[in-house]
């Protein structure tokens, strides 16, 4: 073997070790997850404490269900009910929003487009106060609507990604759609959405994911338990102070709530990581 | 398809239709009306939800205001306040200090490392595509999962991180109690998350042409030497792109101080949107918290400014590269 293909070999040696390292870090956390879930409440507190369980313990998995207020599938419901009219929402709206930024001609489009990147930067909390006064004078505390409302209004990183999409069509296609009679509405129906469907995906996963993953605005707006979504569920698992908290119940909460997201991105990868991409939201 | 990154630096690939010369037919006008019926569902939602409250926001902060009382002006007191080298009234310096102290290390760092492993996995091998997969799961799980994992992770007594130390004979600090330790901690957790920018670095070096590295192949030059000077000056705009969405993003930090430190040990995580909620949502000073708000936004804006007027001196634009064409 020559001393260039040593080279290229040593080099591909040292960069699967390296990976493999990084893979091991970002993963046992992960596994330290798993296994504390299926570890009995004595072997939680072992000194010093081991990897792997003695006793794997399946019925954590039932007891954590029970360990709340209520039973978990209350939880994952609300969470359910939030995120998918959510991402429905989102993908239609933004739809019909970014056609027209991509695909028609009117007066003052583009700076309208700029005024939407830009709020892309904004930071929420300039917003956040009297949004809260808002939705509390309308009566809407302890109720979905300020976290489903919003949708019907578009999502401003959907809209962006989908504009995108659509500006990347050919214009033959409009074309030839309007020498066949089409107008801009059957246009975009016919023509632009079943070409835009990996698109319209993306901002499908990315809405749901985001709306489960959500925090402040059900912390804002629901006080009322029975309406809390697994987030806030999650946190209401670890005992205020630390000092009691039942962490193979925490950890089992903590695995119902990855999973949803989790199993949507390893079943849509490739739009994901596309999206991922064009938006920079990254999850 | 344009990114987001592409806009950014001015190559909108918004479609000229030759506005201005063109007759405004019956076609036309029925287009417009189309395209207007079409974008009012967002232009409705930015006056309701963004320009409104931004407005109500700018008002309230020169206001006392509460849930329950009618506001009342009182002019600049609320920013005075806030200014105000007063501990118990403005926790601006610990909070900036402390948000400042995480964006600072968290983000150089995380951008380094997700650069790093985007070179590594930029080469072709097997697997490629399940690390890619690895290394991005810790950024699809939600941050307040994330953080109850990683509060179990920091542990103490019985984490895992303190254990693994262990074993190399190092006995770990008390991480997130502890008033020295937890900030570093904050800032460890983030770098699991490097995922999100190492995908789009990732993709930023796909686009590094071939024929670069090649034609420097040919002159001798040296792996290294082609990193540092095709690569690199290659990727500064992808870079300048995840450094500014990350460093937006972190200066939000929220959830994870909610759930892991609640602020403490002692306000050493008390970041700037914690406190501004604790002051708007459990103490009810709303106009106090519309005037932190809004030093926050302009802090922002100035930061951000910083890095676009820098970005000239280090941002290698692809148009004087390669003669403006990809």
């Amino acid at each position: 073997m020559n001393r260039i293909a040593m080279r290229r070999l040593l080099t591909k040696i040292s960069i699967y070790v390296v990976l493999i390292l990084g893979a091991g870090v970002v993963l046992v956390p992960f596994a330290w997850m798993v296994s504390t879930s299926l570890k009995p409440f004595k072997e939680i507190f072992i000194y010093p404490p081991e990897v792997f369980p003695r006793h794997v313990q399946w019925r954590n998995y039932v007891e954590a269900i029970y360990h709340a207020h209520f039973p978990v599938w209350v939880y994952f419901r609300n969470s359910l009910i939030i995120s998918a009219p959510v991402a429905v929402l989102d993908v239609l709206m933004c739809a019909i929003v970014a056609f027209a930024f991509a695909r028609l001609w009117f007066r003052g489009r583009d700076i309208l487009f700029l005024i939407l990147l830009s709020t892309m930067m904004l930071p929420g909390q300039v917003t956040m106060i009297p949004t809260f006064i808002l939705y509390s004078r309308l009566g809407w505390i302890d109720t979905f609507l300020p976290i489903i409302v919003p949708a019907f209004f578009g999502w401003n990183y959907g809209i962006f990604l989908l504009r995108q999409y659509f500006a990347s069509i050919p214009d033959e296609l409009d074309d030839a759609a309007r020498i066949d009679g089409c107008g801009p509405v059957s246009t975009m129906f016919r023509i632009h959405m079943p070409i835009a469907k990996p698109a319209l995906g993306m901002v499908a996963i990315f809405s749901f994911t985001g709306m489960w993953s959500e925090f402040l605005r059900p912390l804002l707006y629901l006080r009322d338990i029975h309406l809390w979504p697994m987030t806030l569920a999650l946190n209401a698992y670890k005992s205020p102070r630390g000092g009691n908290t039942r962490w193979e119940y925490l950890m089992v909460m903590t695995i119902f709530t990855c999973l949803p997201p989790l199993l949507l991105f390893l079943a849509a990868q490739r739009y994901y990581i596309q999206g991922v991409v064009i938006t920079g939201v990254k999850g | 398809m344009g990114t987001l990154l592409g806009i950014l630096r001015g190559g909108s690939s918004t479609r000229n239709r030759g506005s201005k010369y063109r007759r405004l037919s019956l076609m036309r006008r029925r287009e417009e009306l189309v395209g207007w019926l079409f974008v009012s569902p967002w232009v409705l939602g930015f006056l309701a939800l963004t320009l409104g409250p931004m407005v109500a926001s700018f008002y309230l902060s020169f206001h006392r205001a509460s849930m329950l009382s009618p506001s009342v002006f009182v002019g600049l007191a609320n920013y005075q306040t806030l200014l105000s080298r007063d501990e118990i009234q403005s926790l601006l310096w610990k909070t900036l200090y402390n948000t400042s102290y995480y964006v600072f290390f968290s983000v150089p760092l995380k951008t380094a490392l997700a650069f790093g492993l985007a070179v590594m996995l930029n080469q072709s091998f097997r697997g490629r595509g399940l690390f890619r997969t690895i290394y991005y799961l810790p950024s699809i799980v939600p941050p307040v999962a994330g953080a109850a994992l990683w509060l179990w992770v920091f542990h103490r007594d019985f984490g895992i991180l303190n254990s693994m130390l262990r074993l190399i004979g190092i006995q770990g600090p008390p991480w997130l109690t502890s008033v020295v330790w937890a900030k570093p901690a904050l800032v460890i957790m983030s770098l699991w998350q490097a995922g999100g920018g190492l995908l789009i670095l990732l993709a930023g070096l796909q686009g590094v042409p071939t024929e670069l590295h090649d034609a420097a192949k040919v002159d001798g030059a040296a792996a290294w030497s082609r990193f540092w000077h095709i690569t690199v000056p290659i990727m500064t705009p992808t870079l300048f792109f995840v450094l500014v969405t990350e460093i937006i993003s972190s200066f939000q930090v929220f959830v994870v101080t909610w759930v892991m430190t609640d602020g403490g040990p002692v306000n050493t995580t008390l970041m700037y949107v914690l406190w501004l909620y604790r002051l708007a949502f459990q103490q009810f000073k709303m106009g106090y918290a519309s005037a932190l708000a809004w030093v926050y936004f302009a802090i922002l804006m100035a930061f951000a400014a910083l890095i676009f007027k820098s970005s000239s001196a280090w941002v290698y634009y692809e148009g004087k590269l390669m003669g403006g064409k990809r």
